[in-house]
C-alpha cells in the first residue's frame, strides 16, 4: 500500500451568505461541505464525482488553500495544512497545486504565456534564466516554445488548459488537484489532454485529485472514485468495483442517466433510475439522509436519521440505510 | 543546454515579430471607424501646435503683454487669419497659446489624479466588503456628492487665482471618478481564477493588485482619460471664463470667449473662433476615446 | 430530397471579414431535415455548426459577408427573404433553444412577460390579433407542457429565481409556444447537471414526438446524438464529412474523422483513453487545400490535397465525403 500523502478528516466548509430579516437575523448558511473525509495516496488518482451543489469544487479550493475550513483537519505528508492563523508556508504551497476548470478565465488575458509561467517560477524557484526554464516547462507539456509570446486569446481551449497544467507543474508539486480540467473541451482535445496528464503523472510521480462530473471519463482515469452529494461523500470504492457494483441509489441514478455510445456500455449501466425533482439547494439541506427527497428506495428512517459510512462490500464504502455493518446487501428491491 | 539557449534567442526574435503583429491588430481595430482616425489626427495636430506654439504661430509676441490699437478689432483677413481682438492681438496666435495652457492643465491634472485614484480603487475593490472598502468608498462618495464645478470654484477662489491653483481645484474633484471606475472593475476581477492562481502560489498583495488586476483595467482607464482631457479643458475654460484660473495677459480659451462675448455680433470673430477651438479639441479627444475603446475590445467571430 | 422536406441547406458558404483577411468558415455546407425528423449535427468547437444555425435564422454578426448558397425552408429561400417574411419564419416556422438558458432569458423581465411577448409576436406575424387573456392562457399551457409545476406563480417570477433546469424548461416552452415546424436545439442541457440534462432531453424527445416537430440537435456529445436522433450529420471545418441514419453511423463509422472522434470518447466499460486526433482545427484564414481534414488524416492520399471530395454513397442514406470511398480510392480502403 503506497504512502498516504493527503489526509482529510471531517472537513466542513460553511459560508454565511446573508441573514434573515429583523428581528431574528439568523445567519443563512450554505453548507457547501459538511463532513468529508478521504485520503490520497502517492501516485494514485482519486476521482471525485458530483453534480452542482455537491461541494466537490469547495473541497478542491480548501485543499489548495483558497478557503480556510470551518472545521476539520487536513494534513499533507504529516504536516498540518492549516496550522494556526498564518498563511500556508511557501514550502507547502509548492507541493499542492491546482488546475482550474475554465480555461477562459484561468489565464490573465493581459499576460503573455511567458508572464503567466514566470509567476510560479519567480515565487518558488531561484535561477536567472527564466526564458530557458519556461522553454523547458513548455517542452514538458508538448507545447512549442513559440507559444511563450502569445496571448491567451490566440490559443484554443485545449492549449489554454495545457498552459494551466504547465503553470501548476512549474513549482514541481507532489499533489495536483484537477478541477474539471477537460469539461470545457471537445472530446478529441480532451483525449490529448488526459493522455498528457497521465504521462506527466508517470514521469513526475504525481498524485492527482481528479474532479469531474463525467463518469465515463472517470472510469478511465481514476484508481479510486468517491461520489459526493450536497456536501457529503456517499460512496467510495476502487474504480472497477465502483462501476460494476454501484451501491448507493444516487450513484445508480447518475450512472443510469449518462448517454453512452455503444450497446456494451448500455449493458453495464444499472437499471434505469429515473431522476425526479430538482437538486435541493445547499442552503436548505433535507433532514436525515440528504438524498431522501429524490431517492426511489426511500424508507421512513431515511427521513429522520443521517446514515453513516459503512462497508457495503469489501473495500467498498457507502453511506446509506440500505446497508448494515456487514457484507450482505439486504432489502434492495 | 546550448540547444535551449539557441531556442531562447529565437524566442526573443519572435517576440519582436509578435509585438509588431499586435500593433498591426490594434491599429486595425482602432481604424475600423474612420471617425476615430479623424479624432487621432485632430488630437495629434492640436498637440503639435501646442508644443511648437512659439515657432508655428505668426505673432508669438501677441501671447504676452502686447497692444496694437491701430489694428484692434480687425476682421479675419490675410494677415490676421482669425482677426484681432479689442487690443489688436492676433486671435489665431492666442488660440494656439490658449490650447497650450489648456492641454498642459489637462495633462497635469490627469497626472496628479489618475495614480492615486486608480490605486485607491484597486485597493477598495480587492478588499470589498471590509473596512478598507468602506473607508475608501465613503470618502469617495463625499467628494462626489459636492457639485464639481462649485467645489472647483470654491477652491480656486480661496486660493490665489492662477493656472496652478486652477489645476489643484479641478484635481480635487476629479480623482473620485477613477476610484469608482476601478473599484467596480477590481471587485469583479479579484474573483477571477487567474487571481486565485497567483494567490495560491503565495504572491504578494502588490503583485495581485498591480500585475494581475491593474492590467485588466487599463483599457477602461485609458478610454476615460482621453475623454477626460476634453472635460478638463472645458472645466478649465469655465474657470477662466469666470476669472479664475489663468490670468491675463496669458491667453486662455475661456477668457477669450468671455472677453469676446461683449463684442457680439459685430466683431463676432473675437468670441466665435475660440469657441470653435474648444469644440474641435473636445470633439477630437472624444473621437479618439471611442477609438481607444474599440482598440481594446476583444475580437469576436 | 422531395418527400416532405422541411429544410434544405444547399452549398452554403459563409465568410467573415477580420484582421488579416477573410475567415472562410463554412464551405459548401449542406443538410436537410424532413417533417417530424430528428436530425443531429455533430462537430467540435469551431467546426461551424453555430454559424450554420445563425445563417439559417439570419442572425449572423456584422462581420459576416453575404452568404452564398441556398437555405430552402418550406419552399422558399430564406437567404432572399425580407424582414417581414423573416419575422414569419422566426418563431412560427423555426424556433431555437440555446445552450445556456441563463443567457437566453432576459433577467429584468418576468417569465410571463417574456413568454407572452413571444406568443403575441408570433401571432401578429401570422396576422392574428391576440387578446392579452388569450396570450396569458397560452403561456400557462406552454409551462404545463414542459412539466413545470405551478405555472401561474412561475409566470410572475424572474429568471434569476429559477434553477438552471427550470430555466431550460422555460426556454423550451418559449421555443415551442409558437408552434414551430422546426426546432433547433443548440447543446441543450450541456450547462446542466447530468441528471437534469437527462430529464431535459427526455422532455424534448416527448414533446417533439407529440407535436410532430422536426428537430436539429446540435451537440458535440456523441452519446446524446445516439439516444435522441434519427439521422446524423458529422461536421468538420465548415462542411459535412459524413451522414447516416444514427444506428448505422455508430455501427459503421466511415469517415476517418468520424472514426477518430468515436475512438476518443471515453467508454464506461473502461479501456483507457485513445490518443486523440493529431493536429488542430484548421486556420480558417488559410484553410488547407482540397479536403480540409487531410493534414490530420491517417489515410491521406495525394488527391486529398488537391481536390475537395464530393459525397460517395455507401448505403441507403449513408454518405461520406472522402476519396477512400470514391472510385479513385477503392484500392486504398481497409476491409
Amino acid at each position: 500500500m503506497t504512502e498516504e500523502i493527503l489526509s482529510v478528516v471531517g472537513l466542513k466548509k460553511h459560508f454565511v451568505v446573508g441573514h434573515t430579516r429583523w428581528p431574528r437575523r439568523t445567519p443563512i448558511t450554505v453548507k457547501a461541505v459538511d463532513g468529508v473525509s478521504f485520503s490520497v495516496h502517492e501516485g494514485e488518482t482519486l476521482g471525485l464525482v458530483g453534480e452542482s451543489g455537491s461541494g466537490k469544487s469547495t473541497v478542491a479550493y480548501t485543499t489548495v488553500g483558497m478557503y480556510r475550513p470551518t472545521s476539520g483537519r487536513l494534513t499533507f505528508n504529516g504536516r498540518e495544512l492549516f496550522a494556526d492563523n498564518g498563511g500556508r508556508p511557501q514550502q507547502l504551497r509548492k507541493e499542492i497545486q491546482i488546475v482550474f476548470q475554465d480555461p477562459g478565465s484561468s489565464l490573465n488575458p493581459r499576460h503573455t504565456i511567458r508572464e503567466i509561467l514566470s509567476m510560479p517560477l519567480r515565487v518558488h524557484q531561484k535561477g536567472k534564466n527564466r526564458v530557458e526554464q519556461i522553454v523547458r516547462l513548455l517542452s514538458h507539456v508538448e507545447m512549442p516554445p513559440e507559444f511563450m509570446y502569445r496571448y491567451p486569446h490566440t490559443l484554443s481551449g485545449g492549449e489554454k488548459q495545457i498552459v494551466g497544467v504547465a503553470r501548476a507543474l512549474a513549482s514541481d508539486p507532489k499533489l495536483v488537484i484537477l478541477d474539471e480540467p477537460t469539461s470545457a473541451l471537445d472530446v478529441s482535445v480532451q483525449a490529448k489532454t488526459i493522455n498528457l496528464l497521465l504521462r506527466l503523472q508517470r514521469e513526475m510521480h504525481l498524485s492527482y485529485l481528479f474532479i469531474t462530473h463525467d463518469l465515463s471519463l472517470m472510469r478511465n482515469v481514476a484508481s479510486r472514485v468517491a461520489i459526493m452529494y450536497l456536501g457529503r461523500i456517499c460512496e467510495v470504492a476502487e474504480t472497477a468495483e465502483f462501476f460494476s457494483n454501484p451501491l448507493h441509489p444516487y450513484t445508480q441514478m447518475l450512472l443510469s442517466s449518462i448517454p453512452v455510445i455503444s450497446a456494451a456500455e448500455e449493458e453495464l449501466k444499472p437499471r434505469k433510475v429515473i431522476s425526479a425533482g430538482e437538486i435541493p439547494s445547499p442552503v436548505n439541506i433535507p433532514s436525515g439522509c440528504s438524498f431522501h427527497t429524490r431517492c426511489p428506495f426511500v424508507m421512513e428512517v431515511c427521513r429522520r436519521v443521517d446514515p453513516v459510512m459503512v462497508e457495503g462490500a469489501p473495500g467498498h464504502q457507502v453511506r446509506c440505510h440500505l446497508f448494515r455493518r456487514s457484507h450482505d446487501v439486504e432489502s434492495r428491491n | 543546454m546550448s540547444e535551449i539557449e539557441v531556442t531562447a534567442r529565437r524566442i526573443r526574435e519572435l517576440e519582436r515579430a509578435f509585438r509588431r503583429e499586435n500593433l498591426g491588430r490594434s491599429w486595425y481595430k482602432f481604424s475600423r471607424n474612420p471617425l476615430s482616425v479623424v479624432g487621432l489626427v485632430l488630437v495629434v495636430t492640436v498637440i503639435l501646435l501646442a508644443v511648437f506654439a512659439p515657432y508655428v504661430t505668426p505673432f508669438p509676441k501677441h501671447a504676452g503683454a502686447f497692444t496694437d490699437f491701430r489694428h484692434a478689432k480687425t476682421p479675419p483677413g490675410v494677415m490676421y487669419l482669425f482677426g484681432t481682438d479689442q487690443i489688436g492681438r492676433d486671435i489665431l496666435t492666442r488660440i494656439v497659446f490658449g490650447l497650450r495652457s489648456s492641454l498642459l492643465m489637462a495633462v497635469l491634472v490627469l497626472a496628479i489624479v489618475v495614480p492615486p485614484g486608480v490605486f485607491l480603487g484597486l485597493l477598495a475593490g480587492y478588499f470589498r466588503g471590509t473596512w478598507v472598502d468602506v473607508v475608501i468608498m465613503r470618502v469617495t462618495d463625499i467628494f462626489l456628492a459636492v457639485p464639481p464645478l462649485i467645489l472647483a470654484l470654491a477652491v480656486a477662489s480661496v486660493l490665489q487665482p492662477n493656472l496652478w491653483n486652477g489645476m489643484l481645484a479641478v484635481s480635487l474633484m476629479w480623482w473620485p471618478w477613477y476610484t469608482r471606475l476601478v473599484y467596480g472593475l477590481s471587485s469583479q476581477l479579484r474573483n477571477e481564477y487567474f487571481v486565485a492562481a497567483a494567490e495560491v502560489n503565495g504572491v504578494s498583495l502588490w503583485h495581485v493588485l498591480f500585475r494581475e488586476i491593474l492590467p485588466n483595467t487599463v483599457s477602461s482607464v485609458l478610454t476615460k482619460m482621453s475623454l477626460d482631457v476634453a472635460w478638463v479643458i472645458i472645466i478649465g475654460s469655465m474657470l477662466s471664463f469666470v476669472g479664475l484660473g489663468v490670468q491675463p495677459p496669458e491667453p486662455s480659451l475661456g477668457s477669450m470667449v468671455a472677453d469676446g462675448a461683449r463684442y457680439l455680433p459685430d466683431q463676432w470673430w473675437i468670441a466665435v473662433f475660440p469657441s470653435l477651438a474648444i469644440v474641435v479639441v473636445v470633439m477630437g479627444f472624444n473621437l479618439l476615446g471611442d477609438g481607444i475603446r474599440d482598440m481594446f475590445a476583444s475580437e469576436q467571430v | 430530397m422531395t418527400e416532405a422536406t422541411l429544410l434544405d441547406v444547399r452549398n452554403l458558404s459563409v465568410h467573415f471579414s477580420v484582421y488579416g483577411g477573410v475567415l472562410k468558415v463554412l464551405d459548401g455546407m449542406a443538410l436537410s431535415v424532413r417533417r417530424g425528423e430528428k436530425v443531429g449535427l455533430v462537430g467540435e468547437t469551431g467546426c461551424g455548426k453555430t454559424t450554420t444555425m445563425k445563417a439559417i435564422l439570419r442572425v449572423l454578426p456584422a462581420t459576416a459577408r453575404t452568404p452564398d448558397g441556398e437555405i430552402v425552408f418550406l419552399g422558399r429561400d430564406i437567404l432572399t427573404l425580407g424582414p417581414r417574411d423573416l419575422s414569419q419564419i422566426r418563431g412560427p416556422g423555426i424556433s431555437m433553444i440555446f445552450q445556456d438558458p441563463t443567457a437566453a432569458l432576459n433577467p429584468v423581465f418576468t417569465v410571463g412577460e417574456q413568454l407572452e411577448a413571444v406568443i403575441a409576436h408570433s401571432a401578429s406575424a401570422a396576422g392574428q390579433a391576440l387578446p392579452r387573456r388569450e396570450a396569458y392562457q397560452r403561456a400557462v399551457t406552454s409551462l404545463q407542457e414542459v412539466a413545470l409545476a405551478d405555472p401561474q406563480r412561475l409566470l410572475k417570477s424572474y429568471p434569476v429565481q429559477l434553477s438552471g433546469g427550470m430555466r431550460q424548461r422555460v426556454s423550451i416552452g418559449m421555443a415551442l409556444a409558437t408552434g414551430p415546424n422546426l426546432l433547433i436545439a443548440d447543446e441543450p442541457g450541456t450547462s446542466l447537471d447530468v441528471t437534469i440534462q437527462d430529464q431535459i432531453l427526455r422532455l424534448i424527445q416527448s414533446l417533439v414526438n407529440e407535436k410532430h416537430t422536426s428537430v436539429i440537435l446540435i451537440t458535440h456529445t456523441l452519446g446524446v446524438v445516439r439516444e435522441l436522433t434519427d439521422r446524423v450529420y458529422v461536421m468538420y471545418a465548415g462542411s459535412v464529412v459524413e451522414t447516416a441514419r444514427t444506428p448505422k453511423l455508430f455501427a459503421q463509422p466511415s469517415h476517418p474523422y468520424t472514426q477518430g472522434l468515436l475512438k476518443t470518447v471515453p467508454r464506461l466499460t473502461g479501456g483507457g483513453i485513445a490518443s486523440g486526433i493529431p493536429g488542430r482545427i484548421p486556420d480558417y484564414l488559410h484553410p488547407p487545400s482540397g479536403c480540409r481534414f487531410h493534414p490530420r488524416c491517417p489515410h491521406a492520399m495525394d488527391i486529398c490535397k488537391i481536390q475537395k471530395p464530393s459525397f460517395s454513397k455507401i448505403d441507403d442514406e449513408h454518405e461520406v465525403a472522402c476519396f477512400l470511398y470514391s472510385e479513385k480510392g477503392k484500392d486504398r480502403r481497409e476491409p
